[in-house]
């Protein structure tokens, strides 16, 4: 290659955005999902599925892209490049959220409806366990090492840890009023429970299950039963989160450290879910209610556009 | 043409020296828009939910909403303060000397238009700053956007003052001004709330608001502040500019003698 255009294709790579990437979100209410591309900031392909689209996650590989679509009574597992419906997983009635293991093999299901979590294995496409849990499960998370599954149950006011080894649950701790997510942070040393009613956020250490913190919030001129909690996502360095408060419509800025909030920013109506560019350089918030989806650049922690999507968007995944 | 320069500077120097003069007046100029961002927004924060439309990208706050619609309300006062000035001007004599200045009228009263708008600008920018340190803050590059469109919004407004001068005889007319003109061209503009939020309450509100030309300036400030053109609006502020202007002119024409007439009889 001459230097030239040696140094032309090179300037071009340079040039290349570093946060190429898709977000995926679930319209509920659509039964689709909108691809929003992560350079563009634009919607680039709206796709069907089944009924009420809700949790969703990509396999590790990202080969696969699992949906829970809650009133079809199913996980689809859909091909990512063309769109299409390859085969549904036995999902148990009504799931609303998953977890994939890191054994990228196990779907660790919530049965809203049934009270139960569903262990289905994505390769047999067969139901492993079904353990029971508290009354509407709802928010899934699994420990960095796979060893501990944890389901939290809205009615019970529950976080349920799961022994994956066993399928048997070995604790159960009490959270504030209608816990909806869950996350593991800090090397898996750590867990955090969202409650929806309460309007706190319950902080753990996994080694004995106890209670480190409890996160309050508190945003001026906002009636407080507004303030309501459900998704969370650590940044890269795990030194912060980002907490949706539903219809306070704000997501807040959280010291990991010192759980103390920093910061509000506003997004769209009644935020519930979100998920980071691939570079963790954006943040996507779903707005169920204004049909939007907020991004919020990380790094100065301000909302820079609202995409409109589908209606009532409800989960958000990344693809590279 | 070196008379002519010498004439602008006299006439800017002679307005900066006297707002310095009033620091009362300068204060005065930054409190009611501060009030109005501080006091009146801060209980809106959140019971009005704004919906997404350009220049802005996602939700807003109120105060950022009305922040632009605030400068507006700095530079219409500062106009109509300009032209309180040229009536007191003309009561004390000194309108006299300055309309017998060795140079064509309009470019006196130009020049008279363009010390108003600096000083305008001034304030605005006072504004913007403690606006900053409020936490509202623009891309910095909607900062200098903004100084030409403050400029222009600045022209029209003055220009419409020094129109209204050439119609009043006496400052206690003053009073007459606040009432007929700046609060109903703030409060039927897009200072306050967007002209869609003004389509709910009333169709022929809506229409009026459209047609204010202070909401055009409020919009070319707003989208500015966002280092935005909005040339519709570039277009209605300039062509009100030349009406203002060309009513200016005729008022002050000794031939057609609305300024004679008037101190004559």
């Amino acid at each position: 290659m001459r230097p030239a255009p040696a140094a032309l294709c090179l300037a071009l790579c340079l040039a290349l955005p570093a946060t190429a990437g898709e977000i995926w979100v679930t319209n509920e209410r659509d039964d689709t999902i909108s691809v929003i591309d992560v350079e563009t900031l634009e919607v680039v392909r709206t796709i069907e599925t089944g009924d009420r689209p809700r949790g969703i996650t990509f396999a590790k590989d990202f080969s696969r892209v699992y949906i829970c679509a809650s009133d079809s009574d199913t996980v689809q597992v859909m091909d990512p490049d063309t769109g299409e419906i390859l085969h549904d997983l036995p999902s148990g009635e009504d799931p609303e959220q998953f977890v994939l293991h890191p054994d990228n093999r196990h779907l660790y299901i919530a049965n809203e409806d049934d009270a139960v979590t569903t262990v289905v294995d994505v390769e047999t496409r067969k139901v492993v366990a079904q353990i029971n849990v508290g009354i509407e499960p709802e928010g899934m998370a699994v420990s960095p090492d796979g060893k501990i599954v944890i389901t939290t149950s809205e009615t019970t006011n529950m976080a349920h840890w799961i022994d994956t080894a066993t399928h048997t649950l070995f604790a159960n701790t009490l959270v504030d009023s209608r816990p909806r997510h869950a996350e593991f942070t800090k090397g898996g040393s750590e867990l955090w429970v969202s409650s929806e009613i309460g309007g706190t956020m319950t902080v753990f250490r996994v080694a004995d299950q106890s209670e480190v913190a409890k996160i309050g919030f508190e945003i001026p001129g906002v009636h407080p039963d507004k303030v309501q909690p459900v998704g969370f996502r650590f940044t890269e360095d795990e030194k912060t989160a980002f907490v949706a408060l539903g219809p306070a419509n704000h997501v807040a800025v959280v010291n990991a450290e010192t759980y103390a909030v920093e910061k509000y920013i506003l997004v769209g109506r009644r935020v519930w879910h979100m998920e980071f560019s691939p570079d963790r350089s954006l943040l996507f918030t779903t707005n169920g209610v204004s049909g939007d989806v907020t991004v919020i650049d990380v790094a100065s922690q301000e909302a820079i556009r609202t995409i409109k999507v589908g209606r009532f968007p409800w989960g958000a995944a990344m693809r590279p | 043409m070196r008379a002519a320069l010498v004439a602008l500077r006299v006439i800017v120097a002679r307005e900066a020296l006297r707002f310095l003069g009033q620091r009362g007046r300068f204060l005065a100029a930054l409190v009611r828009p501060l009030v109005w961002l501080l006091v009146f927004a801060a209980g809106f924060r959140a019971a009005l939910g704004l919906s997404i439309t350009p220049p802005y990208q996602t939700y807003i706050t109120y105060e950022t909403y009305i922040v632009p619609g605030l400068c507006g309300m700095i530079l219409l006062f500062n106009g109509m303060q300009s032209s309180l000035s040229l009536v007191y001007d003309r009561e004390m004599g000194s309108m006299r000397l300055l309309l017998t200045a060795p140079q064509p009228r309009w470019w006196l009263l130009f020049c008279k238009l363009m010390a108003g708008a600096v000083i305008s600008i001034l304030q605005a920018c006072a504004f913007l700053a403690i606006a900053w340190l409020y936490g509202i803050r623009m891309p910095w590059a909607g900062y200098l956007w903004a100084l030409p469109a403050l400029f222009v919004a600045a022209l029209m407004l003055g220009a419409l003052g020094l129109a209204l001068s050439s119609f009043i005889r006496q400052l206690e007319n003053f009073a007459g001004v606040m009432n007929f003109v700046i609060f109903p061209m703030f409060f039927l503009s897009s200072a306050l709330y967007p002209l869609w939020k003004m389509k709910e309450a009333g169709r022929l509100l809506h229409d009026i608001c459209a047609a204010n030309p202070f909401t055009h300036a409020v919009e070319l400030i707003r989208f500015a502040l966002y280092a935005e053109a909005n040339l519709p609006a570039l277009g209605w502020t300039l062509a009100a500019t030349a009406a203002f202007l060309a009513l200016a002119l005729r008022g002050y024409d000794p031939a057609r003698g609305l300024v004679r007439r008037r101190e004559g009889g």
